[in-house]
């Protein structure tokens, strides 16, 4: 049998998370990152997740108040976090954009030596200049230069790593020789995005590299997933599409000389537990309800519509008129806006939808976004997991709970047992790497 | 001896690799294979702590160690190689609970975008006792590592990287002020997480670069955490004059302390910021030991292993614990805030500063014997006297 793969997503700043209910937490507080990355860790999970904004989202020009805004940086809180675990994989995205590859190899290793072999990178790129008013390099990229630029970035970053071989360091004391050859770390890299050399000051971290992850679903992200990434986020979908994505997939590990196992599908994954399945799927509408607010239900609408629908009621029908067209203008700083690539066709599908159910704005958007991914008794919610897996369609999944930071707990309590029982999922860490955890070969 | 009415004295260690002599990772009791390990750093910050210091820096640099300050050399008889100093102390900062933790960030080539989170997180995850050591680099290699421009020869070059430097503060400063205190209210009535009205566009502008905001990362406890920078010269006083809280010093004896005290205190007036407090530590790099004698000759030990005199920009000590003290008690009235003492090796000399200077000044009453428990634990800022500063955006429109 397979064994199943569990990683934890940090709730994040979208309106899956839950900020109002009476158990949430802070958002910046170390404690509840302490908590979350305990749980996850107390489950044998493989990793702990942290995904990454570097602008703040606006709508209609403001900053969107509606969902929790504010994050820490992702390579500080890692770093803290290696301190209250062991085991636990410390995996952060950062931006192949708005970063000098020199910079982040040496954050990379830095991260890896303080967690001992803990450290993964979620490549991204980013494609606004919204986002590069941030930075002193600004930024924008057309959209076929991105994963280019995210290439090139990647090699960059894994060439300046292999410059330290791992032998180096011989601290003979009595001899006073330090390290073994004087030329340890000396680079030249040239392409068409960068243009550096020197020499690297971070020797080799136990991993030797963090272990590479990739987002995304698009044709592109796909291709670079199967050229460099250990592993690779995708949206969580129904078996048969997730049999097809993940045969898809493994099927271009070949060309790169790689085997299927060298790259683990995970999609990300919602979850609500109760002790019956009938519970819980009550449970799951609350939930919902809770996500969507009438506020946040126009504003989805408005992030199709591409106009200001303010004085829509969210309990009244849909707009008749139709999406505006060409560039998204209402919604900035979010990459799901580009989800939508037909908006007038989305936007008919919507009403439709809506007549035939006699569906709200509310209602609608809460039957068309986000639905929970597993939903049911712990033994339900197992079982379905480990299908998943068995039938190839992930090898497993990364979590997203909707309340911080407690909302692990549960599924680490009732879930990860059965799993367990069913001889599916590790009961202690075998290896103390990620890459061990992730059955992944040393580079 | 009790020194009353004098200003409390304060004490960091700079730490860096095995201590700051070439030769210090061949001595007794030194862990030169451990160096990129969070054990021996713990073990450090630790130790620190134990002695009641006001906080600990890291060194860092963007570029292998090298005896010239200016280009790198090709010698394995040395230290080589280190980890990035902020996550360092982040990695400790969960370890330890009342020491400052300030690491050393290279302004020169880096995002001031991404600094001011790092450090805001910093200060997140050690509950108020962040700063950060600001630095130039005005070395070509480190230029070559980032490949985005090249160093222009002259001192108007270096002046202006000073000035970048500035700019790069005052921008992670208006980053830290752009959330409110209060920005974060939780509505459910309304649905709002944030009242908007309370995070702010910081709209720099300047000569070396442009920054929009707000941050992504809330105001951190000490609503901006503490900002040093290392000084000798004219470009270094005008920094730290302008843009530090802290700032670090090399005299050579009490009265070239006062000059420099002075110096700073003219710019920071001419600064406009005569009314917001500066804290000046003098640099000092210590051998100590039981007796003079014995820490001249393990000074000129190391010095005969390394093959070479070491040499510093800070004045190079060597004698007892009670020698330093002296020191430290006679140099102290020319306006300093305190020390910050480099260890010649660790960790023979910062277990002699934590375990015998520290209890020699305490005798004579100088020193504090317990970290202070109020406020609720106190901040960095509250140790060293520095006044939480309001949101300079604070009741402007967003």
């Amino acid at each position: 049998m397979k064994q199943v793969h569990l990683a934890a997503h940090f709730p994040g700043v979208n309106n899956t998370t839950v900020w109002s209910d009476p158990r949430a937490g802070s958002h910046i507080e170390f404690s509840s990152f302490a908590h979350f990355a305990r749980t996850a860790e107390r489950a044998k999970f493989d990793f702990l997740f942290l995904a990454e904004g570097l602008r703040l989202r606006e709508q209609n020009g403001k900053i969107y108040d509606l969902d929790v805004v504010g994050r820490p940086d992702t390579f500080t809180i890692l770093a803290a976090l290696a301190s209250v675990t062991d085991h636990l994989g410390l995996a952060g995205t950062i931006n192949s954009t708005f970063n000098e590859p020199y910079e982040v190899a040496r954050q990379f290793a830095t991260l890896d030596h303080l967690s001992a072999g803990r450290a993964a990178w979620n490549v991204v790129t980013s494609w606004d200049a919204f986002t590069g008013e941030n930075f002193r390099r600004g930024g924008y990229l057309p959209q076929e230069a991105r994963y280019e630029r995210a290439r090139a970035f990647l090699a960059t970053v894994l060439e300046l790593l292999d410059t330290w071989h791992g032998d180096e360091i011989i601290a003979d004391t009595a001899v006073g020789r330090f390290i073994s050859r004087a030329d340890a770390g000396k680079f030249a890299h040239t392409d068409g995005h960068f243009d550096i050399a020197g020499q690297f000051d971070v020797p080799r971290s136990p991993q030797g590299r963090p272990v590479i992850f990739q987002a995304g679903d698009s044709d592109e992200g796909r291709e670079f997933a199967a050229a460099a990434a250990d592993a690779i986020f995708s949206r969580h979908s129904a078996l048969e599409a997730g049999q097809a994505f993940y045969a898809d997939v493994k099927g271009r590990l070949a060309k790169y000389g790689r085997s299927p196992d060298e790259l683990k599908i995970l999609p990300a994954a919602t979850f609500v537990l109760a002790p019956t399945d009938d519970q819980a799927r009550e449970l799951a509408h609350e939930v919902r309800l809770q996500q969507v607010s009438g506020a946040t239900a126009i504003a989805f609408i408005e992030q199709l519509w591409n106009r200001d629908l303010s004085a829509y009621d969210p309990d009244g029908p849909l707009p008749e008129i139709d999406p505006e067209q060409g560039e998204n203008t209402i919604a900035r700083g979010r990459a799901s806006v580009r989800m939508y690539r037909d908006p007038i066709a989305t936007a008919r599908d919507w009403r439709a939808r809506a007549q035939a159910g006699n569906l709200s704005i509310r209602e609608l958007i809460i039957e068309v976004t986000g639905r929970q991914s597993f939903v049911g008794a712990p033994a339900t919610v197992a079982a379905s997991i480990n299908e998943f897996v068995q039938a190839d369609a992930s090898d497993g999944f990364i979590l997203v709970p909707h309340i911080t930071p407690g909302g692990l707990d549960e599924f680490a309590d009732t879930v990860v047992p059965l799993l367990q029982e069913r001889g599916v999922y590790r009961t202690e860490y075998h290896g103390t790497t990620l890459r061990e955890h992730l059955g992944l070969e040393a580079p | 001896m009790t020194v009353s009415g004098a200003e409390p004295l304060h004490l960091a260690v700079a730490l860096e690799g095995a201590g700051w002599h070439p030769a210090a990772w061949r001595e007794p009791g030194a862990r030169p294979a451990e160096l990129l390990t969070a054990g021996y750093w713990a073990d450090l910050v630790t130790e620190a702590e134990r002695g009641l210091l006001d906080f600990v820096t890291f060194s860092d640099a963007l570029s292998l160690q090298s005896d010239s300050q200016h280009q790198p050399d090709a010698r394995t008889d040395r230290v080589r190689g280190r980890l990035d100093a902020v996550l360092t102390a982040a990695r400790i900062a969960p370890l330890t609970s009342h020491i400052g933790l300030m690491p050393a960030a290279t302004v020169t080539h880096t995002e001031p975008f991404h600094i001011s989170k790092a450090i805001a997180t910093l200060d997140w995850v050690s509950s108020g006792r962040a700063g950060v050591a600001v630095k130039v680099s005005a070395r070509q290699d480190e230029f070559g590592h980032f490949g985005r421009r090249t160093l222009a020869a002259g001192p108007q070059a270096v002046s202006d990287l000073f000035d970048e430097a500035a700019d790069y503060v005052e921008v992670v400063r208006r980053l830290w002020d752009s959330w409110e205190d209060d920005a974060e209210i939780r509505d459910t009535a309304t649905g709002r997480f944030i009242d908007r009205s309370k995070l702010h566009y910081i709209d720099f502008a300047g000569r070396w670069f442009a920054v929009k905001g707000p941050s992504i990362t809330p105001r951190p406890p000490q609503g901006q955490p503490v900002v040093s920078a290392l000084g000798h010269g004219d470009n270094a006083y005008k920094l730290i004059a302008s843009s530090a809280d802290v700032g670090f010093v090399t005299p050579r004896d009490a009265p070239g302390a006062a000059a420099i005290v002075a110096e700073v205190a003219a710019q920071r007036h001419a600064a406009g910021l005569a009314d917001q407090p500066v804290r000046l530590f003098a640099d000092l790099l210590i051998f100590l030991d039981d007796s003079a004698a014995a820490a001249t000759r393990r000074a000129a030990r190391l010095d005969d292993q390394a093959g070479a005199p070491y040499r510093s920009d800070a004045l190079i000590f060597a004698g007892t614990p009670a020698d330093l003290a002296d020191l430290i008690l006679q140099w102290q009235p020319a306006g300093l805030t305190g020390f910050r003492l480099r260890p010649a090796a660790i960790p023979h000399d910062l277990t002699r500063i934590t375990r015998a200077l520290v209890p020699e000044l305490q005798r004579r009453g100088a020193f504090r014997t317990e970290y202070s428990a109020s406020p609720q634990p106190p901040t960095l800022r509250d140790r060293l006297g520095l006044p939480r500063p309001a949101s300079r955006y604070a009741g402007a429109q967003a």
